[in-house]
């Protein structure tokens, strides 16, 4: 049974001039009720990796450094 | 510690499965009563921000509160609101003990509406009684939970899914089986006494948006609790009066009755004109809804732009910072603006969802199951429309006798073969190289959902449904996961998919129509007292096959009138319809 990996566009948004996850800050990772936040191996700065969120906020509310935006997903706006 | 070939195996006395809302009370409950016992909270996601009530909360929706509502008349307008099918002790447990603890959370530091004189600020939203307590600061409340869980010395465990429960040789239930949501790294934790809080099963339906994600419940809550009680053997009740809520449409956050509804605001038809007597959530209600969308006069409606601009402020400024934030931004994006335009309204998924309907895991007024050293609380477990206070004050019980179970009980024997074959299970969709995808399996799941269970219920159509959904478990050995995220959507899916079978039997079970729109079944359209006045328990046979009985309504404690009786069935309003 092959696979195939679609594209989707994702919700939240991480501000990479902002993020400070490259010097050890996971607060938006801790929060995220669905896990679908994660560190970039290429930037060492957090992003969506997974398209299932609930739009909740507590990853943009939580933000010590105002970086990241919650969408509301495109399949709803 | 002790190892069971590779699985660590972690000792506790008492085991909470989940830290939303309810299970914070537990662990915290516990913890008090017998400082000594150790208790471990165990959350899928983090305990900072679980749950339902990840951001806050708008409101008490169900508060009995001394001057303004007796247990005895909230105990009246539940059992009427659920067609008299409840366990009238579990509600009035809940009934009663509702004021202590609004005035525990308040000393703990949770704000609720105070009027000038200093008293709470109750509304009136219920057709009959005033039960809803504003918390305009509502924000703040998992992070007082969390305090507490500090304070009392509740060992925390982040990030692991519990997938299956252990019963000991004597069938008592003795902790569970969890994975690590980011390493899949398999545990068996070992417990004394276990309580599920594992919040409401959300994901059976799909919202009309198409998103997987876009239901009405936090989707972190996808029934892992029901499906584990199920296999443990544990009795499901009432499951074929699924929750079905009024929404935004798209949004799918409440569009809120609760909020808007002491200020003036409601649901309207297309014309602007109310057709429903009281915005409460029930089947009835629910049912009014579907029809009026059905209708010439649809969709529906929130009505707000008659209001005053303070008005509206106050609205958005609750609305779009507490519960649900992100609606302010939805809005944005449309357009839509309440002073100026009515919102379009929707009906959401189906679900399992005591809080605000009445489906969930059996349990009594003490928070016990079915099964022995396994308790419930909250939107997982039976009692009808608890809301938010209900998880709070069940947590609390459940904390109270697991604890007391918990002491009296030496340490369990393990079933080594059981746990080594779930590990294996647990685990197959990682070891594969290809196969079907979580997040097709599940979709096609919840489109089956859709279209064959979902009211108007009928007997060919959830033949159909009941069979693909069988079918659909021959594809359990061909899921397939990249990665232990992937596995945890893995796992839940199978969830979802007892979930949804559960769903369909006990709906075809149930042979009448009740609750309005939530058990609406067209072959059996009228409501049948002599047959049916009874709950529908759901559970494994000897055979391991999913089985329904009946189980009678134990007599009331509080006697209802005639003309109450029918309350709820005349939600219509009269001139508009
Ligand atoms: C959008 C919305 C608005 C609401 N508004 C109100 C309101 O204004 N007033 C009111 O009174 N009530 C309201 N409610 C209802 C109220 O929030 C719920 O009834 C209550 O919070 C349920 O508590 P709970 O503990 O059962 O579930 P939750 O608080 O949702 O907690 C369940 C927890 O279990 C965890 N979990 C699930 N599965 C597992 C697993 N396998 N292993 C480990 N952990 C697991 C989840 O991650 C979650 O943290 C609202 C609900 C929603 C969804």
């Amino acid at each position: 049974m092959p696979t195939a990996t679609q594209i989707t566009m994702v919700p939240v948004v991480v501000d990479n001039e902002k993020c400070i996850a490259d010097k050890g800050c996971r607060t938006c990772i801790d929060v995220c009720p669905l896990d679908v936040l994660w560190i970039d191996e290429k930037t060492g700065k957090a992003h969506m990796r997974y398209d299932e969120c609930w739009y909740c906020m507590p990853c943009e509310a939580d933000c010590p450094t105002d970086a990241v935006t919650v969408n509301i997903p495109y399949l709803l706006r | 510690m002790t190892q069971l070939h590779d699985i660590t195996i972690k000792d506790i006395d008492v085991l909470v499965i989940g830290g939303g809302t309810a299970g914070p009370m537990a662990a915290i409950t516990a913890k008090e009563k017998d400082p000594k016992a150790t208790v471990m909270l165990l959350e899928k996601a983090n305990v900072k921000r679980s749950g339902a009530i990840s951001m806050g909360m708008d409101g008490l929706n169900n508060a009995v509160i001394p001057g303004h509502a007796t247990p005895e008349q909230y105990t009246k307008e539940i059992t009427i609101a659920n067609d008299g099918i409840v366990l009238q002790k579990g509600v009035l447990e809940y009934a009663e003990r509702s004021f202590d603890m609004i005035q525990k959370l308040d000393k703990w530091g949770v704000y609720f509406q105070k009027d000038e004189t200093g008293e709470y600020d109750v509304k009136k939203v219920h057709h009959l009684g005033t039960y809803v307590l504003p918390m305009p600061e509502g924000h703040n409340i998992k992070k007082i939970l969390y305090r507490r869980l500090r304070r009392n010395r509740v060992e925390v465990e982040n990030r692991y899914q519990a997938v299956r429960l252990l019963k000991d040789s004597e069938g008592i239930v003795s902790g569970c089986i969890a994975v690590g949501t980011r390493d899949a790294e398999v545990i068996v934790i070992r417990a004394k006494a276990v309580v599920l809080c594992t919040g409401a099963a959300g994901r059976i339906g799909l919202p009309a948006s198409g998103y997987l994600y876009g239901t009405y419940e936090n989707p972190t809550n996808c029934g892992d609790g029901h499906s584990m009680a199920y296999h443990v053997g544990a009795e499901l009740s009432g499951l074929e009066c699924y929750q079905i809520n009024p929404l935004l449409k798209d949004y799918n956050g409440p569009a809120c009755a609760y909020v808007t509804g002491p200020l003036g605001g409601y649901t309207a038809n297309a014309n602007g004109d109310r057709f429903i007597e009281c915005d409460y959530w029930s089947g009835q209600m629910m049912m009014e809804f579907y029809n009026e969308l059905q209708s010439g006069n649809g969709p529906v409606f929130l009505k707000l732009d008659h209001l005053a601009e303070e008005t509206i402020q106050e609205i958005e400024q609750v609305l779009h910072t507490n519960e649900r934030p992100s609606r302010g931004r939805f809005h944005d994006g449309r357009g839509n603006d309440y002073r100026t335009k009515m919102v379009e309204m929707h009906i959401s998924e189906i679900g399992f969802c005591a809080g605000h309907s009445a489906s969930g895991v059996w349990v009594n007024e003490k928070g016990e199951t079915t099964v022995p050293g396994l308790y419930g609380a909250g939107d997982m477990a039976s009692i009808p429309h608890s809301y938010m206070l209900g998880a709070f004050v069940y947590g609390e019980i459940c904390g109270e006798n697991a604890v007391t179970f918990a002491s009296d009980r030496t340490v369990p024997q393990l079933d080594e073969e059981f746990i080594l074959q779930e590990r294996d299970r647990i685990l197959a969709p990682l070891r594969r190289d290809d196969g079907i995808p979580p997040n097709q399996f599940e979709y096609k799941i919840r489109r089956l959902v859709n279209d064959y269970l979902q009211p108007p219920k009928i007997t060919r159509k959830m033949d159909i449904g009941l069979q693909r959904l069988k079918d659909m478990q021959q594809d359990i050995p061909y899921l397939y996961a990249r990665d232990p995220h992937e596995l945890l959507r893995a796992n839940e899916a199978q969830h979802v998919l007892d979930c949804a079978l559960m769903a369909a039997q006990a709906s075809m079970y149930r042979q009448e129509s009740r609750w309005g729109l939530y058990h609406h079944y067209v072959d059996h359209p009228e409501t049948n007292n002599e047959d049916w006045f009874c709950h529908v328990q759901l559970y494994k046979d000897e055979q391991e096959q999913m089985a329904c009985k009946k189980r009678p309504v134990d007599p009331y404690v509080i006697e209802l009138d005639e003309e109450e009786k029918t309350a709820y069935q005349r939600m219509r309003i009269q001139k508009v319809s």
